[in-house]
């Protein structure tokens, strides 16, 4: 394998370990907001500091890369994409984070009802199976599958929209329950944001996969 | 607005004897831009800069089918006289090649052969060309001094004021800095992208970063063939075809 690759592989490898990471936290926010798991939601607080290194290492890596190969066509749209893609990684890492607080604000057992009708549940399952793709879509550099999980986008925008009023009348009817359902509704504003961050994430992946038009365009009319 | 096209290829075929190094070209040139010729050793790259000045006239079992058109006008038609194109389109060497003379007799070597005498003229065009050619202060004070005295940045300078004293419109450089320093090799770089405001350069190079950083336009050749032509920010983000996506990112064979 040509040097160039070799390096482009090992960057490949280190932002998907961190993509591993920030799945953890994610898969473990949701377990935390359900079961009322406060040490865990510490654990996932804790590993910011960790997902911070990874944002580091890579930038820095990355930044060698253009400097010591000069990388253009798809090499060059590739590490653009890299780039991106470990900010918005850092930045979901960051959301992770917030959940993890606010799961650590809900009295538990949470009321069933109130679950159900925010559909909260729904979402972070929606929001974890795009994040998931994406990192598919990415391993295997497939701009179909990135294209297919943005539209996913729509059902956590959908349920986002509704839960202001959802949440609304359900404090009307509970209004011991104030503080649980203002935390259950921040945490549903974060899996919007989830959302938009994988779909920034999976837009990278196009980019740097179709600009490429790899068409083997013979314009050939030899003259005799 | 596009530019007018100063130089056009048009179904341009070249021979050596039986070897066909030159397949079907077809391509037009913008004036006062610089097109970068790049691609594989052996593709034709200098074969097809020297169609521009007839420079492979010399060549014993050369030949072309097809037509060069320097500002619109066939430069291989009967009435066409050779020296009056070289007069219309320079060029600058791979090597330094300074002659065995004073550097000011280097650069007004075109003149003194177009028959001018004039002390005046002579001394004017030397300082305005060496000077466009960024090297007047480097030698101003040693005109009379051997060139061949010069450093290999400095002769290749000298060699671009050379071509330049003739006042071409057009100018040809294959691989001019390819036996530089990194250095000289930015020196001839910058006097590019000041001359591109007065002439139509056609740079061949093996340097990609060096195509990238001087010209306007790509042209990759691959096999005696033009495979890709196109804008170089479009060249070396996104390339058209496999091949000079491979070319370009090192990927070769
Ligand atoms: N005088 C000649 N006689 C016969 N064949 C020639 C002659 N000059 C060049 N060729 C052949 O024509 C082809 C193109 O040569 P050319 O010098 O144009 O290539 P190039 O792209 O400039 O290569 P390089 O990057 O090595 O300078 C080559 O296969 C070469 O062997
Ligand atoms: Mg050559």
């Amino acid at each position: 394998m040509p040097h160039i690759d070799v390096e482009l592989d090992r960057l490949r490898n280190k932002l998907l370990e961190m993509w591993d990471l920030v799945e953890y936290q994610l898969s473990s926010g949701r377990e935390a907001v359900v079961n009322g798991d406060k040490e865990l939601a510490q654990r996932i607080i804790k590993l910011d500091r960790k997902v911070n290194n990874f944002d580091i290492k890579i930038d820095r890596m990355c930044e060698n890369f253009f400097a010591l190969f000069n990388p253009v066509a798809v090499d060059l749209r590739t590490v653009l994409a890299i780039l991106k893609i470990n900010t918005n990684l850092e930045r979901v890492g960051d959301t992770a984070e917030g959940i993890a607080r606010f799961a650590c604000k809900l009295n538990h057992p949470l009321d069933p009802e109130l679950i159900e009708l925010t559909k909260v549940l729904v979402m972070y399952d929606e929001a974890l199976a795009m994040f998931t793709e994406c990192r598919t879509a990415f391993k295997e550099d497939d701009p179909k599958q990135a294209k297919a999980l943005i539209k996913r986008d729509k059902t956590l925008n959908k349920i986002y929209r509704k839960s202001d009023a959802v949440i609304t009348k359900y404090i009307k009817a509970h209004p011991d329950r104030i503080a649980e359902s203002l935390a259950l509704l921040s945490i549903i504003k974060k899996l919007e944001r989830v959302g938009d961050q994988v779909t920034n994430m999976a837009e990278e992946i196009i980019f740097y996969r179709e600009a490429k038009v790899v068409k083997h365009r013979r314009k050939k009319k030899k003259k005799e | 607005m596009k530019k007018p096209s100063k130089l056009e290829a048009i179904n341009l075929d070249a021979y050596y004897g039986d070897f066909h190094a030159l397949k079907s070209i077809n391509v037009a040139m913008e004036e006062k831009a610089v097109t970068a010729f790049i691609g594989p050793s052996g593709c034709g790259k200098s074969t097809f800069l020297r169609t521009f000045n007839r420079m492979n006239d010399y060549i014993d079992g050369f030949r072309i089918d097809g037509q060069i058109l320097l500002d619109g006008r066939d430069i291989y038609a009967n009435d066409v006289q050779v020296d009056e194109l070289r007069k219309e389109v320079g060029m600058v060497f791979q090597k330094p090649n300074p002659f065995p003379k004073s550097i000011f007799e280097n650069v007004v070597y075109g003149l003194r052969i177009q028959g001018i005498k004039d002390k005046k003229i002579l001394q004017e065009t030397c300082e305005k060309s060496l000077r466009q050619a960024a090297i007047w202060d480097e030698v101003k004070d040693k005109l009379d001094k051997s060139a061949l005295a010069l450093s290999g940045g400095q002769q290749q300078r000298l060699c671009i004021a050379r071509a330049l004293a003739i006042q071409p419109s057009v100018i040809l450089m294959d691989e001019p800095a390819s036996a530089l320093d990194p250095i000289s090799s930015a020196k001839i770089e910058e006097l590019i992208y000041e001359l591109k405001k007065d002439y139509t350069i056609v740079i061949v190079t093996h340097n990609m970063q060096q195509a990238g950083r001087v010209s306007d336009y790509t042209a990759f050749f691959y096999m005696g063939e033009l495979v890709e032509y196109a804008k170089t920010k479009t060249m070396f983000t996104s390339p058209h075809d496999t091949r000079t996506q491979n070319y370009i990112t090192g990927r070769f064979g």
